[in-house]
């Protein structure tokens, strides 16, 4: 990786995009790294495209991720990783979750979901690792887990530990909601396991096909 | 969204990770400022709602910009520092007020904090606040990231209270939701000096106003000084002389970024420029490109001064200078080969914009409109802009804060022989209609104009988040405040008793009875709908439904309300037995995210959307 870490973290608005690219930094800072994180927030409660930029290092500038720069691009929608891709260098990493969630204008007939999104970003040349995430948080009992079972499958691709991410994790919900404190344990471990598995079942792609949200 | 009052501030020297409006709120905080108000808008919400927070000062949610600046420049008179932020276009409602304040000036220092949305991520329009500086003839400090945003505030009221001069503190979208480390300091008290009357300063008569006039250009000429003098404005040296950059605001961040080898002159306190050293600088380097969001106002200045700078020549006009955009221009400017050209084209996706929410009380009142016939939608700003989008393209015009009833008035009056029989209704929520709304309401009745007004009352700013206001009855904390009675309020502008509905927007056949009627009736109506917002505590979530499979004949009326948690399922065309083809959506909802809201059972022909739980699984989800 470059000097500054680049990761770009992307979803719909109320999948929890822009906590988890706050625990993300969380951690960066924890290391001691300077960090600076950047999104359009202003319309994200309803429903629309958000992108959060997380670049850390030993100093950062500008708070935008060039296109063509990032090194890591975590989807939290299969569509949302597609239209992002670009943002990756060409040797970056995408994780990607399959479980998809489609807007109106789909609904109504006026733009089709692409096929296979998955297929669509290897295609034009990126190392894709996906996994259906949602589902992890549903077997799990609250689909709001699927940002930690996101953070749990990119612990394994990060310039630092993976126990530094948990433990920005779980600091977070240790302060804000302790209940959830052994659940989002649990979300980090299966997200980090299903990333894994993905991996090492990359050619598989049969596997990722598409799950209905 | 009402954060409670009196949180432990972070101690002094922490280093927090904090969004240029988080950095502000605490330097406002530890400045010793007694009162802070606002009325919210995107990106400037945060710095209010964040200040509210912190203990020991007055905060408030006013009605609109004007109102929030006069309060802030009435506590200022009396002598209490002072602080007020608004978006962009909030100061185009402040302007009144600003620009014979600046003839007054200030005892308490008073900071005025605009948030430009460079790259319109929530605006109407671009437009750049720098230019108030120039207009008012006041300072201008602009800060790069969240430290300087911390600093530059700080030092925005040591020099209003030197000068007596507000200070306009500019922001843009990528100061105010960039998070970057911050080290934070202490809080002063400050003692208000009290209210010292003295006619000739503050009432400004023409007689009064002909005296303060010399002494404004008086200080624009000492900050001028000033800012030549200032440790904001410096020279970041690099070895590539070939080209130097005159930057301010986060245009500093992204020049460095692209360029770190070539010097730089950052300003931080822009207006006045230091034209003498940045006349000096620009002779040390070949050639000097100004990288300014997003006007040429200091290109042009320095233009004017004699001093061979480029701008806006080779940099786009709109949108952020990031370095992706740079970096071409600049190599283009220096005969170099283009570095962004192996730059992956974007992969093409549907669009995916904003939409109402799950249950909006909005749904229904878009889908009835979407319904009726022959009428014209004048809207305005919120939540239901949305409503020129998909499902119900039911919203015809929408410009600025209040502008749906002016406009629908105008539309009246104006309307072509084409358009007699045209209905005009007008569309607003209820905190633009205290913000901007009533006055145009007034002006609908008294010129008897024939306008059906939609006054949609959710209880809430819903777009900026929920904040409370005067027609929820909530102060800034969460406290009980007096609420106004929008029913009463329409009828002492002189809307007939007759005229004026209050009806549940969940109820389709009234709502549309309701539009039918008083669109008919020549004069003004008011139909207020009145179920709260589905994000603020005032909403009450039901059973969800589902959609029985067997029952759904594919009739797809359901989609035409535009909820997010109906979604086809599958599509085909029937041959039906006249000969004519029809199109089937088949549809599910999504259980989940389903409030029980029960506006998609009405329009559905054959009752096939029934209660989730007879199904036995409910997956039943907090709100957000």
């Amino acid at each position: 990786m470059s000097e500054t870490t680049n990761i770009l973290v992307v979803g719909i608005g109320g999948q929890g995009v822009m906590t988890a690219t706050e625990i993300l930094a969380e951690a960066a800072i924890a290391l001691g790294h300077d960090v600076k994180k950047t999104e359009v927030a202003g319309m994200a409660q309803r429903g629309g495209v958000v992108s959060s930029h997380l670049r850390f290092g030993q100093r950062v500038l500008s708070p935008q991720i060039t296109p063509g720069t990032a090194d890591l691009l975590l989807a939290f929608e299969p569509a949302e990783g597609m239209r992002w891709r670009h943002m990756l260098r060409p040797s970056g990493q995408a994780l990607m979750n399959v479980g998809r969630l489609t807007p109106p204008v789909v609904d109504l007939g006026l733009y089709d979901y692409p096929a296979d999104p998955i297929a669509a970003v290897r295609a034009a040349g990126t190392r894709v690792v996906a996994f259906d995430a949602t589902s992890i948080a549903v077997k799990l009992g609250e689909i709001r887990l699927g940002n930690t079972v996101m953070l749990g499958a990119i612990s394994a691709y990060l310039p630092f530990s993976a126990d530094v991410l948990e433990a920005a994790v779980l600091k977070r919900f240790a302060a804000r909601k302790p209940a959830l404190l052994e659940l989002n344990r649990q979300a980090f471990a299966a997200g980090r396991a299903a990333a894994e598995q993905a991996a090492a079942h990359n050619t598989d792609s049969a596997r990722e096909a598409a799950v209905p949200a | 969204m009402a954060p409670a009052a009196s949180l432990n501030p972070a101690p002094a020297h922490s280093r927090l990770f904090m969004s240029g409006n988080d950095a502000v709120a605490r330097a406002v905080w530890e400045a010793g400022v007694r009162v802070a108000a606002a009325y919210p808008g995107t990106p400037a919400t945060e710095m209010l709602e964040v200040l509210s927070t912190y203990p020991d000062l007055y905060t408030e949610w006013s009605v609109n910009e004007k109102v929030s600046l006069e309060v802030a420049f009435g506590a200022a008179m009396a002598g209490s520092r002072s602080f007020c932020a608004m978006k962009h276009v909030g100061m185009n409602v402040a302007a009144d007020a600003l620009m014979t304040l600046t003839l007054t000036g200030v005892v308490g220092g008073l900071v005025i904090a605009v948030a430009d949305d460079v790259g319109l991520s929530s605006s109407q329009n671009e437009q750049d606040s720098r230019t108030w500086g120039r207009f008012a003839h006041i300072p201008v400090f602009e800060p790069a990231d969240s430290q300087e945003a911390y600093d530059f505030a700080l030092a925005a009221f040591e020099l209003s209270e030197r000068f007596q001069t507000p200070v306009l503190l500019r922001l843009t979208t990528r100061v105010c939701h960039v998070k970057a480390l911050v080290t934070v300091g202490e809080r002063h008290t400050r003692p208000a000096a009290g209210f010292a009357k003295e006619s000739s300063r503050w009432v400004m008569v023409p007689g009064h106003a002909a005296r303060r006039l010399p002494l404004m250009f008086e200080r624009e000429q000492q900050l001028a000084i000033a800012a030549a003098e200032s440790s904001l404005n410096y020279v970041e040296d690099g070895g590539d002389r070939r080209l130097g950059f005159i930057a301010s605001g986060p245009a500093c961040m992204h020049v460095r970024e692209s360029f770190p080898d070539s010097p730089m002159f950052k300003l931080g306190f822009s207006y006045p420029a230091p034209i003498e050293r940045l006349r000096e600088f620009a002779a040390s380097v070949d050639r000097v490109v100004v990288a300014e969001e997003v006007e040429p106002l200091l290109e042009t200045e320095l233009k004017a001064a004699g001093i061979a700078v480029i701008g806006k020549d080779i940099l786009p006009r709109i949108g952020e200078l990031a370095p992706n955009v740079l970096k071409p221009a600049i190599a283009r400017l220096l005969g170099e080969p283009a570095p962004e050209s192996s730059v992956a084209a974007p992969l093409p996706v549907f669009p995916r914009p904003p939409t109402m929410c799950v249950a909006c009380p909005h749904l229904g009142v878009y889908y009835t409109l979407s319904q009726v016939k022959n009428i014209t939608v004048s809207g305005d700003i919120g939540c239901y802009t949305l409503g020129a989008g998909h499902p119900w393209n039911a919203l015809d015009a929408c410009i600025s804060m209040g502008a749906s009833m002016g406009m629908a008035l105008g539309l009246d009056k104006g309307r072509g022989e084409a358009d007699a029989d045209r209905r005009i209704v007008a569309v607003i929520g209820d905190s633009t209609f205290m913000h901007m709304g009533m006055q145009g309401l007034l002006d609908i009745v008294y010129n008897r104009g024939n306008v059906t007004v939609l006054l949609l009352d959710n209880r809430a700013v819903g777009m900026t988040g929920g904040q409370n206001n005067p027609g929820n009855g909530r102060g800034i904390h969460g406290e009980e405040a007096p609420r106004v009675d929008f029913e009463q309020l329409v009828k002492a502008l002189g809307v007939r008793e007759e005229r004026v509905h209050v009806v549940n927007p969940y109820e389709l056949p009234t709502l549309f009875k309701r539009l039918r009627e008083e669109t008919k009736i020549p004069e003004p109506s008011v139909i207020i709908t009145n179920q709260p917002c589905v994000l603020v505590q005032d909403y009450q979530r039901k059973s969800p439904f589902m959609v029985e499979e067997d029952t759904c004949t594919g009739c797809g009326n359901c989609v035409d309300i535009g909820c997010p948690a109906i979604h086809v399922t599958r599509r085909d065309t029937v041959l039906k037995p006249n000969g004519k083809e029809v199109a089937r959506s088949f549809v599910r909802i999504e259980t989940a995210a389903c409030t029980g809201c029960g506006l998609c059972l009405q329009p559905c022909a054959p009752k096939a959307i029934v209660p989730a739980s007879v199904a036995g699984k409910v997956h039943v989800l907090q709100p957000h």
